[in-house]
């Protein structure tokens, strides 16, 4: 029956992480190279080649699996970096790879056919056709679906295309086509699709204005909140902006996705994998979260009814949200 | 071989990106097909599905009034294929009888490797990506607005038959969504959107909580406030080995514009006078180049000042 339960699959942005997530419960870690091969390319986060092989045997004394993140786009002339990455999650024995480029993906399933390949979110798949084109051409198992589907929107997939379908459970909201957004480089000229640092904190500056704090993203006034008020991190799409004559979050609040409460629905919508994000994250706050959802996964399982665990003190913003699950974004 | 390019650079009209009204929306192509010295144009809708219908009955005979005017027509297809009908309309684009610029990797699912052009939405940013599309059937890659010089010049470069187009005038769009945020600026939603998008022909001004003029939102998309120029970088791009060179229309004078682009590329006027020329025409819009040189995207970085 355990085959049949939703994987549980837990951010580790360092062997520590790893290690604390699968003994919380995550029957999967996901993880990267600290390089800007992966999406989260963050300083002090991430795996060099011995700890990948380090992270990876002790996940598989466990009995847990490692994906590895290669999944940013490679500016042209410089494939070579996330070539030895595929070529070194395929030497740790990682159990597949998470990736989003059109010619890593070529080069991983040529050079490294049995390595299976699991298409990220950063590819913004999201219809049948699309996914369809990914298994075709690249044969790739599993699709990450972005952020903007519906529960039924997600489940007319999983029926069209017959995929392993992974969804994200919980963090942040992500409105935006992942993969094809230029809004931080926009403002930092850093890129979030081939350097792996959305907003990086090496641009963030606060600034004190009387009464107020201006957040701000490269020379970008992305929000003014009152001293004291707590400001959320300033990303572009998380950013409050002036259109039509009001101030507000035009694109997204600051508040966290939780699907703790949808499980069954997600479940019976075809999900495979439940992905849970924060690589950027505690080990304390992975375990906690890792903890509360084998609980509430488990409950599901045994068809026990029991109330589940509140996570909103770990929530961007204290607030939380369905995201698109329940009404979609139309 | 930077000299035959030179002679040969093509200019092209972008998709409409905004959404103009029918009749604004014909009649600008009609002058793209009487006026503007452009030897492509590029139709269809690539940021909401929605705006389609609108559209529909004209096409036909825009499509006959450019191919008459001797022009190359391609039906650019959405950017971000979610609904099923989305899914069907892409289908059916892929069927028809026209070239069609590819925005989601949908649609090269749909074509099944027939001969196509890549849009600028779907990432092909080096060159594995590259020559994989290009085995598949793309004939011509529009590059990703991101894209600096230096990976310009390395994919342009032994493109061998692949055409390589740039987008030189224009609002680069910099994120698209499933959320439509001009509805949502508007106290609406996708669903009930009464189509506000149409009250800003050029896209919906937003600033910082400071005044600053920042981004552009247009339906379910975020654009630059600026308008993305390369006139300057004309010649550069034309050595690297960019083929195509994009106009995407605003809400201004296109045919003025299209010339001065064309004037630059034929050598008849140099960057700095078309500039000088494109400046009252395209005001108060302020211009950015920094993807190009690999900087803060809505840099402008002015190397060329006389």
């Amino acid at each position: 029956m355990t085959h049949h339960s939703l994987e549980l699959l837990s951010p580790a942005g360092n062997p520590a992480a790893l290690r604390a997530a699968i003994e919380a419960g995550a029957d999967a870690v996901y993880c990267g190279f600290a390089d800007r091969t992966n999406a989260r390319n963050y300083p002090g986060l991430n795996f060099d080649v011995d700890e990948m092989v380090e992270g990876v045997a002790f996940a598989h004394s466990k009995g847990a699996k490692v994906l590895v993140a290669i999944n940013t786009f490679p500016p042209a002339g410089e494939m070579k970096s996330w070539k030895d990455a595929i070529d070194n999650a395929a030497m740790a024995g990682a159990d597949a790879v998470i990736l989003a480029d059109i010619g890593v993906l070529d080069y991983a399933a040529n050079k490294h056919p049995n390595l299976r390949r699991h298409l990220s979110v950063q590819a913004s798949a999201a219809n049948p056709l699309s996914i369809n084109y990914y298994r075709d051409q690249f044969g790739v198992k599993r699709v990450v679906l972005p952020r903007i589907l519906s529960v039924d929107e997600v489940a007319h997939v999983a029926k069209e295309t017959g995929m392993e379908i992974e969804v994200f459970g919980y963090g942040s909201v992500g409105p935006m086509s992942e993969g094809r957004c230029f809004l931080s480089s926009y403002m930092t000229g850093l890129s979030p699709t081939s350097e792996g640092a959305c907003a990086p904190a090496s641009h963030v500056t606060y600034k004190e204005e009387g009464d107020f704090v201006l957040s701000c993203l490269g020379d970008v006034v992305l929000n003014r909140v009152a001293k004291g008020e707590g400001a959320a991190y300033p990303t572009p799409c998380k950013a409050r902006y002036v259109a039509c004559g009001k101030a507000g979050y035009i694109f997204e609040e600051p508040i966290a996705l939780n699907a703790l409460d949808i499980l069954p629905e997600l479940k019976k919508a075809g999900v495979t994998a439940l992905k849970i994000e924060g690589r950027q994250r505690s080990k304390a706050y992975v375990a906690e979260v890792v903890s509360a959802f084998r609980k509430a996964l488990d409950a599901v399982e045994t068809g026990e009814t029991r109330s589940t665990d509140d996570l909103s003190d770990l929530s961007e913003g204290g607030r939380q949200t369905f995201g698109a699950y329940k009404k979609g974004w139309r | 071989m930077p000299n035959e390019n030179a002679k040969t650079a093509k200019l092209t009209l972008g998709p409409l990106l905004h959404h103009w009204t029918p009749e604004a929306r014909r009649d600008f192509y009609f002058r793209a097909a009487d006026e503007m010295p452009v030897d492509s144009v590029y139709v269809g809708e690539v940021i909401c599905s929605k705006r389609e219908p609108f559209f529909q009955d004209h096409l036909p005979e825009v499509i006959d009034r450019l191919k008459s005017a001797g022009k190359e027509v391609v039906m650019s297809t959405l950017a971000l294929v979610t609904q099923p009908r989305e899914v069907k309309a892409i289908r059916e684009a892929a069927d028809a009888d026209l070239i069609v610029e590819a925005n989601d990797v949908a649609c090269l699912e749909a074509l099944h490797g027939r001969p196509h052009i890549i849009g600028p939405f779907i990432n092909v940013f080096n060159e594995g990506a590259r020559d994989f599309v290009a085995k598949n059937g793309a004939f011509r890659v529009v590059l990703p607005v991101e894209a600096p010089a230096t990976s310009i010049k390395v994919l342009a470069d032994n493109a061998g038959k692949l055409e390589i187009e740039v987008l030189v005038f224009g609002k680069q769009t910099l994120s698209i969504a499933m959320r439509c945020y001009h509805a949502r600026a508007n106290g609406l939603t996708k669903d009930s959107c009464q189509f506000v998008c149409g009250l800003d022909p050029n896209g919906l001004n937003a600033t910082t909580v400071t005044g600053d003029d920042i981004l552009t939102i247009n339906g379910t998309s975020t654009m630059s406030n600026g308008y993305g120029v390369l006139l300057h970088e004309l010649d550069a791009l034309r050595t690297m080995g960019v083929t195509h060179f994009r106009l995407s229309p605003q809400a201004v004078d296109m045919v003025d514009v299209a010339r001065l682009f064309r004037d630059t590329l034929d050598g008849k006027l140099a960057p700095g006078e078309a500039e000088a020329k494109l400046r009252p025409l395209t005001e108060p819009v302020p211009y950015v180049n920094g993807f190009y040189y690999g900087r803060v995207g809505l840099s402008w970085n002015d190397r060329h000042a006389a």
